[in-house]
């Protein structure tokens, strides 16, 4: 199925989770959050909760700032 | 004289807060952070790129520098309580300092938006510190709504205009029944040191650090003007007089 992971759109297994878009990014599990079509998913969710076709996940962390 | 600015529940262990916008790369920031003694320090939250991952994170939390996260680049209230809610995922921290502007030319807050966003954020459980313009009244409305510090600007972010006004910044300090802190707008370290005089509980800059000749000498020169400014409004300064009044005793006639 595909999915937009920070803008760019991917292609994930069916039944893929949280979890696996993180993977996909090559992200690390610390110091990042995830929202999954304008909602946070808390990180205890990250294995269980789904994604459905067309899902925007956004992966954020800190930068330089402020 | 007690050193220790009290944000909500937490001791914070300096009065001037540091961003970490505009440095060159992390060793310059690293050095600029040292000298400025600082114990809070704020960061923004982006979309993760490989290439720099988790750096200043781990940099601020190798110093034992507590992570303030802002909302900067939101101009509306759901933007800004969004982002939030991920910087405390990302950083399990509840503090959060609220930008939300109004356009990119001013970078001015957008007090509707912000009250908003301030109120929703507080009744979810964070420690808000607010950005406000210089307006003694939004300030007021910010503690209301149960902001934990108004962090009312000297003039635009990054302009070093220092403060343009300030005895609004008098009168947000002398209603205020949270800590003050000065953001945005200092330029170098007498107004720094200016903003503690008028009564400010810590001052929050970045750019003036970061983008100065040489950043690490500048943030030592920051920590020493807010210490300094922090030294005199204790100390209490002399009333202003039109005429002169010799300090020396008089010749015996």
């Amino acid at each position: 199925m595909q999915v937009w992971i920070n803008g760019e759109q991917r292609e994930l297994g069916d039944g893929a989770r949280v979890r696996d878009a993180l993977a996909a990014l090559g992200a690390p599990e610390n110091g990042v959050a995830v929202a999954v079509d304008g909602e946070v998913v808390p990180r205890a969710e990250w294995p269980s909760v789904a994604l459905a076709d067309g899902a925007r996940i956004e992966v954020l962390t800190a930068v330089q700032g402020g | 004289m007690d050193e220790t600015l009290l944000v909500g529940d937490r001791k914070i262990a300096s009065r001037l807060i540091m961003g970490t916008g505009g440095a060159t790369n992390l060793e310059i920031l690293e050095r600029a952070l040292v000298a400025s003694g600082t114990a809070l320090t704020t960061v923004a939250m982006r979309r993760i790129d490989a290439a720099t991952g988790t750096g200043v994170i781990d940099l601020l939390r190798r110093l034992g520098i507590e992570i303030l996260p802002n909302t900067a680049g939101c101009r509306t209230a759901a933007e800004a309580v969004l982002t939030a809610r991920l910087a405390r995922e990302a950083l399990d921290t509840d503090l959060v300092k609220l930008e939300v502007v109004a356009d990119e030319r001013t970078l001015l807050p957008d007090p509707i938006e912000l009250l908003d966003a301030a109120e929703q954020l507080v009744d979810d459980g964070f420690t808000v510190l607010p950005y406000t313009n210089d307006d003694p009244v939004l300030a007021r409305k910010l503690e209301g709504v149960g902001c934990a510090a108004v962090m009312p600007l000297g003039s635009p972010i990054g302009t070093g205009l220092g403060i343009r006004n300030p005895h609004n910044i008098e009168m947000i300090v002398e209603q205020a029944g949270v800590p003050v802190v000065l953001d945005a707008g200092i330029g170098t370290a007498s107004e720094a040191a200016q903003a503690m005089e008028l009564g400010c509980d810590a001052v929050l800059l970045a750019t003036a650090v970061t983008r100065a000749g040489d950043p690490e000498r500048m943030a030592h020169a920051m920590r020493l003007a807010v210490e300094a400014g922090r030294a005199a409004r204790m100390a209490g300064r002399i009333p202003r007089r039109y005429w002169a009044q010799a300090s020396s005793p008089a010749l015996d006639a």
